[in-house]
């Protein structure tokens, strides 16, 4: 955790195909948030969107990382991996679609609603992919921003 | 209602992360369904949720939005991560022979 000018900046590696530790960077984020006394309806966009985040990179990608930076008036996500990259954007924003396998469905996952539920949460969003290269989403939740 | 109170009233067993404090804790709501995405965005915080989901990322989604317990349905066994994790982090974890219907039943008739 780094401090410059009055901004906090935390960062978490996410593996591929990590099941097991899968949700301890959000779990890891909402705690800091909780402690920051950060309003409980901003810590719950938060960990949803960190959340889908983590679990997008470990269940889609070759591993990536997530980073948040907590400013005086919003909180910046940026979770980037390192590839494989999304075939079609568009189709992977719909509500519904997703590329994940029966395995990973019959454990609840692969609902196409990551990137769904990611956008709902952000003030703003968005999200670059390059084939080959990897996928890039950029959301930021403002501290007054309402319930979701 | 207080956890220990449901507890009492619905046959549950009694898996992991239950201690002396967080028995009496508040459930206000039930939140009942076994997609992860759903579970994060809809359940809300005191809701007990009821799943037949048993892997271990099942605790961090109902530590995440401040979920009371975990009721696993239909006796499904559960991973032993799971049982760890959940007692590492304080999240009750319960198990019952009801369906999900029946167990929301009996949460219904018990004011919840």
């Amino acid at each position: 955790m780094t401090n410059k000018s009055n901004a906090i900046n935390l960062e978490f590696n996410v593996m591929k195909d990590d099941f097991s530790r899968a949700g301890e960077a959000s779990s890891k984020i909402k705690k800091i948030l909780t402690q920051l006394g950060i309003v409980s309806s901003v810590t719950r966009r938060v960990a949803i969107a960190t959340y889908e985040a983590e679990m997008n990179i470990a269940i889609h990608s070759l591993g990536g990382k997530i980073e948040v930076t907590i400013n005086p008036n919003e909180i910046i996500i940026i979770a980037v991996d390192n590839g494989p990259g999304i075939e079609d954007v568009k189709l992977a924003m719909q509500e519904g679609y997703s590329t994940a396998t029966n395995k990973i469905r019959e454990l609840g996952f692969g609902a196409g609603m990551g990137l769904p539920n990611m956008k709902k949460c952000s003030d703003e969003f968005d999200i670059v992919s390059k084939k080959g290269k990897g996928t890039k989403v950029f959301m930021r939740i403002s501290l007054d921003s309402k319930p979701v | 209602m207080k956890l220990l109170n449901i507890i009492k009233e619905i046959d549950l067993e009694i898996i992991a992360g239950l201690d002396s404090e967080n028995q009496d804790n508040e459930v206000k709501g039930v939140y009942i369904c076994d997609l992860l995405s759903l579970v994060i965005s809809k359940a809300q915080p005191q809701d007990i949720w009821i799943t037949i989901q048993t892997h271990v990322n099942i605790i961090a989604v109902s530590t995440l939005v401040d979920m009371t317990a975990i009721i696993v349905a239909e006796n499904m066994e559960i991973d032993e991560e799971t049982i760890a994790k959940a007692n590492e982090v304080k999240i009750p974890i319960f198990r019952s022979k009801l369906s999900a219907y029946e167990l929301a039943s009996r949460l219904s008739r018990l004011g919840i």
